[in-house]
């Protein structure tokens, strides 16, 4: 199978998993600026999402996704590795034009699935598992999305929207600007994974020539910047939220 | 195959030039010459040693047709070959620019650019075959520059009026490599070809036929990268080794160019032909140190756009040789445009002897231009006002490149500095209209023969010459040897003639081994560069060359018995394989020094000074030296025998060589 | 201005290629800085003779940055630190005065060490071997102005054409690819209306080859660009993910 055999045949499932992941995060970012605007509108938006059909391939078809980027991507650094042999250079120095980012794909992605794992403990859980399972993970009704995010990052909730039968004591106060910190790290670990993986992954597939190369590239850049920002807004305008509410 | 006779004349039958007018000679042999049917193709091995133009078209055309093939190379690749240096282009009489070009106007040039010493019928063949080899290059995907239009450009060339060369911009000789070299690993590929890489012929393995007559049928190569020596049969041999410019060390010949599988021919009883034809090339980048290790060409077709100079007055000169200004600070009224002041018809455009031999008369006379005041002025700035600095850029961009790497100075803002530097040798293996050599089965093609350029090679004609050779030239005229072979079985290696082939060659690395003196290799040999650079250069006399026979023999001496190398045989060891080829490379300086005695007039490459019209142009003297000079090697301490090949022009007037008007 | 400089060496040293190797540190005095590299590198290896020592092996030719066969890897990278050259047209002027160059062979496991600073290159002729050509006989081809093509084309083919096989490519790259390498010959190739033919059935041969041969995967890095001695395009890699995806997807 020339997907798993060939060299450039394991890149373009990397490139394609990739980009099919870049399409979930501007989706998942154009979500979330909803939470700017109408916490009903990210409300609506949670319901229909929430425990649909649709939402639950959509879902698995992620992990799968995600679960291919990760597994191709450990398989290549083997082989990788292999082919640069034994004896390691004992002094590398820097190419010009050549990105940091670039060269490091594997440990930002690393980065990037830690925050994950942290995501979907905060988040996921709370949410579609809680209502796939009716298994009440979290304080908050996984219906009313908007008032938990709006807590974990700013640490104001409206009493009312915490769940009936739920055991609900306020986290610590400095918790809620810690997670925005650790998301905005996350963010930027993200941001240098795409400003390479979005180019790359079109380079691969063969959208690309002398004049595409440069394009690309600030395609590429537009992209991964204009997805960090969205998702980076919401938390900044909790993070601000909270402040606020130092200050009140 | 020409034997010596009484009269130590080859006559054109000797030579098997074929019956008939001139432009149906080569048509007459091919109708008429033994071919090989396929079935015993084979049964047939070759062996080419040589990946350059020559040996890879050959090797890959040989294959095609069904010959088992074994080529070999020294370096870790075939692409590697020298021919991969050339810069300028490749010539062909295709008159796709409607400038008046023909088949005969080719042949006619190069003939007289070699000054009227090369063999009329091999001339008129290369002109021939020029069109075939552009047909087949294209075909190859060998991505010669085009016009907008789609279809072929040209440039023009030193000592031509018509723009018939092809390139691929300053990388032509790359490209055409790249070509051959494609052809190559296609038969490597299908197991046609056998490539042995980092393998240097150390002897040929010559054994009696049943009439008690030698013909080459083997090699012994080194391994270089284990040291072992190997054998390999084959029912002939083809030597495509290239040149012997690195006899005088500095040349713009590869480092590892070398004149050795020449010297093994030949003391095998090949005749060396014309050894004192060397071209000397106009534009190279001047020497800089003691250090150095070669020469740099810039390409000729730097000349189509610049303007060679140097100042009209020798103060200027003076103090550009104390670096006090640059070439650009000397006013346009005080500069010397000398090629155009001497030669008005062909300008900065003249055959490379003539470039070179005035760049030095100007040297000679105080007017250089550098801190050693070996060195004269290409000047773009006209073609930069003219055709604009992006024209220039386009046209020579990475020439210029090359050069500011090296000599660190801008060359759009001040002229370049060259200066003339051993390129090319027209000399080399007698071979008869077949490629094949005095040898019964040896052939000999490309630059390692004599053939093709006489006594000065124009511009562009290497790449022609060795991709004929190699191409459409040795694959036909092969056969006709090979057809009376294919009773003969493959031999087996354990022969003892290989086994005393290998066991001289065992006899001669150790001998050289226990030498165990003071000198490296390098100094010797740049020892032996500078004897042959000041008394067999671009100006010799009858005593320089006595001289340099004697300095030569003395050199030899010390070689032989103070060379240090370090190591073992047995292992990777350049220092042996560099001894090794400083030994032939001694034996050939001393056999140009000797032939360049012999030939008392001057012509194209070969200038002996006291043969000079009064304007300092070379004077041949026709009617004593209008032969080939072949040398039969007569023992390791005896001169050689001289054998003439006379040539008679039957369809060709001989001319003083006119570039003035 | 040139001057003179003294300068360290820091070379590789490896007896063969099972060998174990090692750093070792020379001194060198009063080298010319208008003198290439591999000059200086004579220069070092007539001061080991002098000593009767083993002199540093290393792959050289042209010496005019054409033939592809000199490699090194210096002060971290492949080919020295300018642009656009190969060793041989690296010179000391990039160096100062008292500074250690640190001198390494290629490294990649598919060009094993043989001695010192000479690597076997050997896996890109056989990729070569694999499809890097047009399968024409000598003889009987069209004559060279039958097909046009256009002047873009071909100077981009020329471009990519420029490889001069070195392997500074895959010695730059982290994941020890070739893909610069295989792309430059399948994009000159693919550009031209002779080499099209087959182009779907050498994008093929050569990938699987290179992978064969125990080359990375690329990671569209561009160190293989950036170091490439003849600036060959990062953008022939697209073309060849192109033909070669074309082609098996059209299997």
């Amino acid at each position: 199978m020339w997907l798993k055999d060939s060299s450039i045949g394991r890149k373009l499932v990397m490139s394609v998993t990739g980009l099919a992941l870049v399409f979930f995060l501007l989706f998942h970012a154009s979500m979330n600026i909803a939470l700017i605007f109408s916490e009903d509108a990210y409300n609506w938006i949670c319901r229909m999402l929430g425990a649909n059909w649709y939402a639950i391939i959509g879902t698995l078809g992620l992990a799968l996704l995600v679960l291919i980027h990760f597994v191709y991507a450990l398989y290549l650094t083997i082989l990788n590795r292999r082919a640069r042999g034994n004896d390691r250079y004992a002094v590398t120095a820097r190419q010009q034009g050549v990105d940091w980012n670039s060269k490091n794909m594997l440990v930002l992605g690393f980065i990037v699935l830690g925050f994950i794992v942290l995501h979907l403990v905060n988040f996921w859980s709370k949410m579609q598992f809680q209502e796939l399972f009716g298994v009440k993970t979290g304080a908050f009704d996984p219906q009313n999305g908007a008032a938990y995010v709006k807590y974990l990052f700013s640490g104001i909730y409206d009493p009312a929207a915490v769940q009936e039968g739920v055991a609900f004591t306020p986290w610590a106060s400095w918790v809620h600007p810690l997670y925005c910190v650790l998301y905005l790290v996350w963010l930027g670990a993200i941001w240098f994974h795409l400003t390479h993986g979005i180019w790359s992954a079109l380079h691969t597939i063969g959208w690309s020539s002398n004049i595409w190369l440069k394009r690309i590239k600030v395609i590429g850049c537009i992209f991964a910047t204009l997805i960090v920002l969205m998702f980076a807004s919401v938390v900044v305008y909790y993070l601000g939220m909270y402040f606020g509410s130092l200050c009140a | 195959m020409a034997k010596k006779q009484e009269t130590g004349i080859i006559t054109p039958e000797m030579a098997k030039i074929p019956a008939g007018p001139l432009e149906k000679k080569w048509t007459n042999y091919k109708d008429h010459q033994k071919l090989v049917n396929p079935a015993n193709k084979r049964r047939l091995d070759v062996i080419v040693v040589g990946t350059g133009l020559a040996g890879a078209s050959a090797a890959a055309s040989l294959a095609e047709m069904g010959f088992n093939v074994l080529n070999f190379c020294i370096q870790d690749s075939p692409r590697r070959a020298h021919s991969i240096a050339a810069q300028g282009g490749i010539n062909a009489a295709k008159n796709y620019q409607n400038d008046g070009d023909s088949v005969y106007r080719l042949y006619y040039d190069t003939i007289k650019g070699g000054d009227y010493r090369a063999r009329e019928a091999n001339v008129y063949r290369l002109a021939e075959v020029s069109n075939s080899i552009i047909d087949q290059c294209v075909a190859q995907g060998v991505p010669f520059a085009r016009e907008y239009g789609g279809l072929l450009d040209n440039r023009s060339f030193g000592g031509a009026q018509v723009s018939r060369t092809f390139y691929a911009k300053g990388q032509t000789g790359q490209q055409l490599l790249l070509g051959a070299y494609s052809a190559l690993s296609r038969q490597i590929g299908k197991g046609k070809v056998k490539m042995y890489t980092r393998h240097e012929m150390l002897d040929i393995v010559m054994i009696n036929d049943e009439n008690g007559e030698p013909r080459a049928r083997g090699i012994i190569a080194r391994n270089l990268t284990t040291g072992r020596i190997e054998r390999f049969f084959g029912h002939a041999v083809v030597i495509a080794s290239g040149g012997y410019g690195n006899t005088f060390f500095l040349s713009t010949n590869a480092m590892a160019s070398n004149g050795s599988a020449a010297m093994q021919m030949y003391r095998h009883g090949a005749y060396f032909a014309n050894p004192c034809y060397a071209q000397i090339h106009p534009t190279c980048i001047p020497k800089h140190g003691d250090f150095q290790s070669k020469l740099t060409l810039m390409s000729e077709s730097l000349r189509n756009d610049g303007r060679i100079w140097v100042p009209k007055k020798l103060e200027d000169a003076q103090r550009l040789q104390r670096g006090e200004i640059k070439g650009r600070d000397i006013p346009e009224e005080d500069r010397d445009y000398y090629l155009e002041r001497r030669y008005p018809a062909f300008g900065n455009l003249v055959p490379r002897d003539v470039a070179s031999r005035a760049a030095k008369e100007r040297c000679d006379a105080g007017y250089g231009v550098n801190n050693t005041g070996l060195a004269v002025f290409l000047d773009f700035s006209d073609a930069i006002q003219r055709l604009g600095k992006d024209v220039v850029e386009q046209k020579y961009g990475n020439l210029f490149q090359m050069y500011e790497k090296i000599v660190d100075e801008n060359p759009y803002e001040n002229p370049m500095m060259i200066f003339p530097a051993i390129h090319y040798t027209m000399g080399g293996i007698w071979v008869d209209y077949e490629l094949q050599t005095s040898v019964k089965g040896l052939f000999c093609i490309g630059e390692a023969n004599f053939s093709d350029h006489g006594a000065n090679r124009l511009g562009a004609s290497a790449l022609m010459q060795g991709l004929a050779d190699g191409y459409f030239v040795l694959p036909y005229t092969i056969q006709n040897y090979l057809a009376d072979q294919i009773g003969v079985p493959r031999m087996s290696t354990d022969r003892p003639e290989f086994a005393a082939a290998e066991k001289a060659i065992d006899d001669k690395i150790q001998r050289l081994m226990a030498i165990q003196g003071k000198r490296s290799v390098d100094s010797i040999h740049k020892e032996l560069g500078l004897v042959m650079w000041d008394f067999v250069g671009m100006g010799r006399t009858a005593e320089s060359l006595k001289t340099a026979v004697e300095k030569i023999d003395a050199i030899k001496k010390e070689f032989w018995t103070n060379v240090y190398i370090p190591g073992t045989a047995d292992s990777l060891n350049n220092e042996l394989e560099k001894a090794l080829r400083l030994a032939d490379f001694i034996e050939i300086g001393k056999l140009m020094a000797i032939d360049a005695l012999n030939r008392e007039e001057s012509c194209g490459g070969h200038f002996r000074e006291e043969y000079q019209t009064e304007e300092g142009e070379a004077l041949r003297q026709d009617d004593k030296f209008s032969y080939v000079a072949c040398w039969k090697y007569t023992g390791e301490d005896t001169d050689p025998e001289l054998i003439k090949e006379p040539l008679d022009y039957e369809f060709t007037e001989r001319k003083t060589r006119n570039y003035k008007n | 201005m040139d001057q003179y400089i003294n300068i360290k060496v820091r070379v590789w040293r490896q007896a063969g290629p099972k060998a174990q190797g090692h750093f070792e540190t020379y001194e060198l005095k009063n080298i010319f800085q208008g003198a290439s590299f591999l000059e200086m590198m004579d220069i070092l290896n007539e001061q080991l003779i002098s000593e009767h020592k083993d002199p540093i092996a290393f792959d050289h030719d042209c010496r005019e940055g054409i033939c592809g066969m000199c490699s090194l890897y210096i002060n971290g990278h492949p080919h020295g630190p300018d642009s656009a050259i190969t060793t041989c047209q690296l010179h000391m002027r990039k160096f100062h005065d008292g500074e250690t160059i640190t001198i390494e062979p290629w490294r990649s496991h598919a060009f094993p060490v043989i001695k010192d600073l000479m690597v076997d290159r050997g896996a890109y002729d056989k990729i070569m071997q694999a499809g890097g050509f047009v399968s024409v006989n000598t003889g009987g081809v069209p004559d060279a102005n039958a097909i046009p093509i256009p002047k873009a084309k071909a100077d981009e083919a020329m471009d990519a054409a420029s490889c001069i096989g070195c392997g500074a490519c895959a010695a730059a790259c982290k994941n020890g690819s070739a893909m610069l390498f295989v792309a430059a010959k399948v994009s000159q190739l693919a550009l031209l209306p002779q080499g099209k033919v087959e182009a779907a059935k050498r994008a093929k041969a050569m990938v699987a080859k290179m992978d064969e041969l125990g080359f990375g995967n690329c990671t569209n890095t561009g160190a293989c660009a950036a170091e490439c001695p003849k600036s060959v395009s990062l953008a022939n890699i697209a073309r060849l993910n192109r033909e070669f995806i074309c082609a098996k997807l059209s299997d």
